[in-house]
């Protein structure tokens, strides 16, 4: 397995004739916490929105796990092993917590639809693995008393913790994280950060997410990509960065 | 009394039937939020094949499975075809394409098969039936019955199953659940198939009721108040609502009609569809939505 596991070259992206993204390269080592920075607008949420397959880039390519592509369907980037939350959790509101995450388990479903139909030995099987992966899930995020509660009716932290269980529930290889601590206070962002960490180290995952609080984010990240009007803009370790003029002047704001 | 409880229970048995077409509606409704108008002409469509396959002496369990495997490469034809190009686009957009597929469905059956009035006789005997004081025909409960037990296993089968979940985690947010690998197309073709075989047997027990002609694609028209009262998104809604509405058809038909000069069952269940729509917009078992302002 090669060291990288994600690498962009070269990404551009607009929006009738508005640059999101422009020229953008970079690449991701496995096992790492890359954060995205930059203002609003800078073209963060465009590029998880290339990688998971929502947008289609206008030029440049995509190398996910050795397999270069120009577009990839937000399904088959499922698939591949490409999991996402959302920035406003898309959670299914009117389901249950643990059928959110069992929803997340679809894509490992091997049985056919009519041993579904049926109930046949093999599909009780999968449904009482499916069941025991999704409440080791819940477990894991501390999030088993809610199990039977109906999403939509909790609050909003707990929300984004549900959306990340999901998410992990498919097994992902890698994580793109939306504003996971957006509406947060300071110790449930401690607690999502270190869920975030715990994950990556049980699952081996890498992952990638745009997050605003920079002491969050310095605290969480191995790797920091800032972006300005969707150019990049710096790249490298979190101590790096911070003390990069070119950084500082475009987002950290500069010393006064 | 007796009277009474008979017309009671003749319209709750009538009901049954208006609850089994109502579902074909739900079913396609709950996974893509479309209504699909085309569900009248693929009942149409299902009695149609079925009846000119027993034309021409099949039996009647391989002429029912032929119709349904071709019910079933219609819901695949249907996915692959139509909503698939259209997916993320608005209901309205989705509605008039299922509009659009009706006149298609229609007319391709009624030009393979002709348009004139085919008797569909499936073996059971129309006699009436003594149950205690009142009297009921013997095809409508035998027909009541296999709607109902077919009811019933569709909604355990969506309520209970790994499909059900995933099926209303497509209807809530189809990007979401894209993102998380559930598989639309599989889903959308086993809910359109699913469809089929509901109209199919819907269709085998309208058109032994009525003949198998162009007018069963009106029954639709009988769901639509099912739909109203019950709510879009609920099976056991689509139930209850097609029991309210065969019972009130039935009633308002014998006590309301000499009043009125007759036909009161071609207007009633609309004028209490309205009714509903002022008191519950979203039926008695429809998601009500709300949304922060």
């Amino acid at each position: 397995m090669s060291d990288t596991i994600l690498e962009l070259a070269d990404v551009s992206l607009a929006f009738k004739g508005i640059t999101a993204i422009d020229g953008l390269s970079f690449a991701v080592r496995r096992g790492e916490i890359c954060a995205l920075i930059g203002p609003n607008g800078a073209g963060k949420s465009s590029l998880l929105n290339i990688l998971n397959g929502v947008y289609r880039a206008d030029s440049g390519s995509v190398t996910f796990e050795g397999e270069r592509f120009g577009r990839i369907r937000p399904g088959s980037a499922a698939r591949r092993g490409i999991g996402r939350t959302f920035q406003h959790a898309a959670l299914f509101g009117p389901l249950s917590v643990i059928d959110n995450v069992l929803a997340g388990l679809a894509r490992h479903s091997r049985t056919t639809l009519v041993e579904h139909a049926f109930g046949l030995p093999r599909d009780a099987a999968e449904t009482r693995r499916f069941l025991q992966a999704a409440e080791e899930i819940l477990a894991f995020l501390d999030l088993a008393s809610y199990r039977d509660r109906i999403v939509s009716t909790l609050p909003y932290g707990i929300q984004k913790r549900v959306d990340l269980a999901r998410a992990l529930a498919a097994r992902p290889k890698l994580l793109l994280l939306d504003e996971p601590m957006a509406g947060m206070n300071g110790e449930e962002k401690r607690a999502m950060g270190s869920f975030i960490e715990a994950a990556r180290d049980t699952f081996g995952l890498t992952v990638v997410l745009i997050e605003h609080d920079i002491g969050v984010v310095m605290s969480l990240s191995d790797h920091v990509v800032v972006l300005d009007y969707g150019r990049k803009v710096g790249d490298g370790p979190p101590e790096a960065v911070r003390n990069d003029p070119v950084v500082i002047a475009a987002y950290l704001g500069k010393p006064h | 009394m007796s009277f009474f409880l008979e017309t009671l229970a003749g319209g709750l048995l009538a009901g049954v039937m208006y609850a089994l077409v109502a579902i074909g509606f739900v079913l396609i409704y709950k996974a893509s939020g479309v209504f699909n108008y085309a569900q009248g002409a693929m009942v149409l469509c299902a009695a149609l094949t079925f009846v000119t396959l027993t034309e021409r002496d099949l039996p009647f369990w391989l002429a029912g499975l032929v119709t349904l495997a071709i019910m079933v490469t219609l819901a695949v034809a249907v996915e692959r075809v139509l909503l698939r190009p259209l997916v993320n686009r608005s209901q309205m957009t989705l509605f008039m394409a299922t509009l659009g597929l009706s006149y298609v469905i229609e007319g391709i059956a009624q030009l393979l098969m002709g348009a004139s009035v085919h008797e569909l006789d499936l073996g059971i005997p129309d006699l009436p039936v003594a149950l205690g004081p009142i009297q009921l025909s013997r095809f409508d409960l035998v027909a009541a019955a296999s709607a109902g037990a077919l009811v019933i296993a569709l909604s355990l089968f969506f309520e209970r199953t790994r499909i059900g979940v995933a099926l209303r985690a497509v209807a809530d947010d189809p990007q979401a659940a894209l993102s998380i690998g559930i598989r639309l197309p599989v889903l959308w073709a086993t809910v359109w198939a699913v469809a089929g075989f509901v109209a199919l047997v819907a269709g085998l027990l309208w058109g032994a009721r009525q003949g198998v002609q162009f007018s069963l694609t009106f029954v639709v028209l009988k769901a639509l108040p099912v739909l109203i009262i019950g709510g879009f998104t609920s099976i056991a809604g689509a139930i209850v609502g097609g029991l309210i509405v065969g019972a009130a058809d039935a009633l308002a038909e014998i006590y309301l009609g000499p009043l009125l000069g007759g036909s009161v069952s071609t207007w009633f269940a609309y004028l209490l569809a309205v009714a509903f729509l002022l008191v519950r917009p979203a039926g008695l078992f429809g998601e009500r939505a709300i949304e922060r302002v």
